[in-house]
């Protein structure tokens, strides 16, 4: 039998089941705050500013109610099936890749208690799920009978297997380094670390993964397919790719998981290179006050990392599609590669 | 106190040991393997071929979570990486990128069905009378693991890893050897010079 254990953060005796749920709707919660967040700086405000113009102003002040606003409108349209798709796939399809991008946010830890599931598998699991995705693109492209659907979401396929390759190996690198795939243990090793016997702010793997972190930044950019790989929604060639057929909430429910997902990929990297939940150098903080300044410091630098993936989508134009092969292939995998090969070899010798 | 009562209280131990018959884990089993099973007949009988890939992700998504359910953790999640995000994925594409028509088609049967069922059940015949030999009388218990490694689950993949890189190394490194050669070929079969 599982018996009540006193909350850590709450100090209320819970059973197992009422702890797991509080901590699933409290992820909830802060996945979509941070997603919508992340959409309102970046796609409504950041990107409006580098183009010289202001934005959404009339919802609420300076805008900041415009996604409520969007979401109220999308939910409103007309759910429209095509007469020919295969209307059971095409209906579950962005269920799939929601359900993928909420499952990468079950590990990730924002605090030394705040995590829904403290997995050994860690790091491996949030990989795994994020892999998922690519089935639910391939039946919303197949299910909707519509030939750009289908070429966006064969690209798409084509494009996130190759990139997850120099995605997980940019992770070994930090692996190897913790010795641990847990992301509570990579996170504990960042803070407990040093750099040549200083301690001051431990040891964010940024430092010596630098080649790590931006393989896993680049592969980011491809796995999110934002500009410049973002041949399968390629509105210019294929309408809208894997989302044309999409209406209503349908469409609503890619949007959320497009952004969700950036904001996972994010908080992993954060957790991965940059020190996670922990404040630069422990500062002998009690864990019950760390949960509470753990998730301001891992949203912090995830909103921070999300920036970065937005300032280089609305800088670069769009790769050719042999381009973006060519440069998984012949660059990212082999430079991962050396990577995984230096980071042994240091931490043997070291 | 008689002498029966005084063997009885030889023989059996102080402390009973705890039940490992865990019920919500018996119970996911039975639902899982139930899907499983109507999800294995759905791949060979349905009438088209996206749909049979479809069903197979509903059966190779099953054994990950009978692997969950064995508390190895670390196997499901592999399940869940190489299976589900690889291979299905590649299934997927190879046959949307050739003919994948919408709706029925009555050309994926062959005549090749009666050598697949006796196949079948030769293979379930033979799994079976292993499976019962090796590990009919043992009993999983599903607190083995409690207390390895405090709250998290480290300990399942660290025991995983041991396994791999000590006892096992070499068949390992083998089949590590023999993915190497499939991945040449491949290459090879592929290059057109």
């Amino acid at each position: 039998m599982t018996q009540a254990v006193l909350h850590p953060i709450l100090g209320l005796e819970l059973a197992y089941w009422q702890e797991t749920t509080i901590r699933v709707l409290l992820g909830l919660v802060a996945l979509l705050l941070l997603t919508g967040g992340a959409v309102y700086l970046y796609l409504f405000k950041f990107v409006s500013f580098m183009q010289s113009r202001l934005g959404p102003m009339e919802a609420g002040p300076y805008g900041s109610m415009q996604l409520l606003a969007e979401v109220g409108k999308w939910l409103q349209k007309e759910d429209i099936f095509t007469e020919d798709s295969d209307k059971f796939i095409f209906g579950i399809a962005p269920a799939v890749v929601l359900a993928s991008t909420f499952l990468m946010f079950v590990v990730i830890p924002a605090g030394p208690n705040a995590v829904v599931a403290d997995l050994g598998t860690g790091i491996y699991f949030v990989l795994a799920m994020s892999s998922l995705s690519v089935i639910g693109i391939l039946m919303a492209g197949w299910a909707s009978a519509n030939k750009y659907a289908l070429m966006g979401a064969l690209r798409a396929g084509g494009q996130l297997i190759a990139y997850e390759l120099p995605l997980i190996l940019a992770v070994v690198g930090v692996v190897i380094s913790a010795g641990s795939l847990n992301l509570q243990d990579i996170v504990a090793a960042q803070s407990d670390g040093a750099i040549f016997g200083w301690t001051g702010i431990g040891n964010p793997y940024i430092l010596t993964q630098i080649v790590g972190f931006t393989i896993f930044l680049i592969a980011v950019q491809a796995e999110l397919t934002q500009t410049p790989f973002d041949m399968p929604i390629a509105e210019s060639e294929l309408v809208a790719g894997y989302q044309v057929e999409y209406t209503g909430i349908r469409f609503l429910v890619y949007f959320i998981a497009e952004f969700a997902t950036a904001v996972a990929f994010a908080a992993v990297a954060s957790t991965l290179f940059l020190g996670g939940w922990q404040l630069p150098g422990a500062w002998g903080i009690s864990d019950g006050a760390m949960n509470a300044i753990g998730p301001i410091m891992i949203s912090t630098k995830a909103v921070l990392l999300v920036g970065v993936v937005f300032w280089v989508r609305f800088s670069l134009p769009r790769f050719r599609e042999d381009q973006l092969q060519k440069l998984a292939w012949k660059v990212l995998i082999p430079l991962a590669l050396a990577n995984i090969v230096v980071t042994g070899v240091m931490k043997v010798v070291f | 106190m008689n002498s029966a009562a005084l063997i009885i209280a030889e023989v059996v131990p102080l402390v009973t040991p705890e039940t490992t018959f865990d019920v919500p884990a018996n119970v996911v089993f039975a639902v899982q393997a139930v899907v499983m099973i109507f999800a294995a007949i759905r791949v060979v009988t349905t009438k088209n071929i996206v749909h049979a890939a479809l069903w197979l992700v509903v059966v190779l998504g099953g054994v990950g979570l009978n692997y969950i359910l064995l508390q190895a953790e670390f196997v499901a999640v592999t399940q869940f990486l190489v299976y589900l995000g690889a291979v299905i994925v590649l299934f997927l594409f190879g046959v949307m990128l050739t003919r994948a028509p919408l709706g029925v088609s009555d050309d994926l049967d062959n005549n090749q069905k009666k050598i697949g069922i006796g196949v079948g059940v030769a293979l379930l015949a033979v799994l079976s009378y292993a499976l019962i030999e090796s590990f009919g009388r043992s009993e999983l218990t599903f607190a083995a693991y409690e207390g390895v490694a405090g709250p998290n689950t480290n300990g399942r993949t660290q025991a995983v890893s041991d396994a791999i890189f000590g006892q096992y190394l070499i068949p390992f490194e083998m089949l590590s050897l023999l993915l190497l050669a499939a991945l040449i070929g491949a290459i090879v079969l592929a290059r057109r010079d």
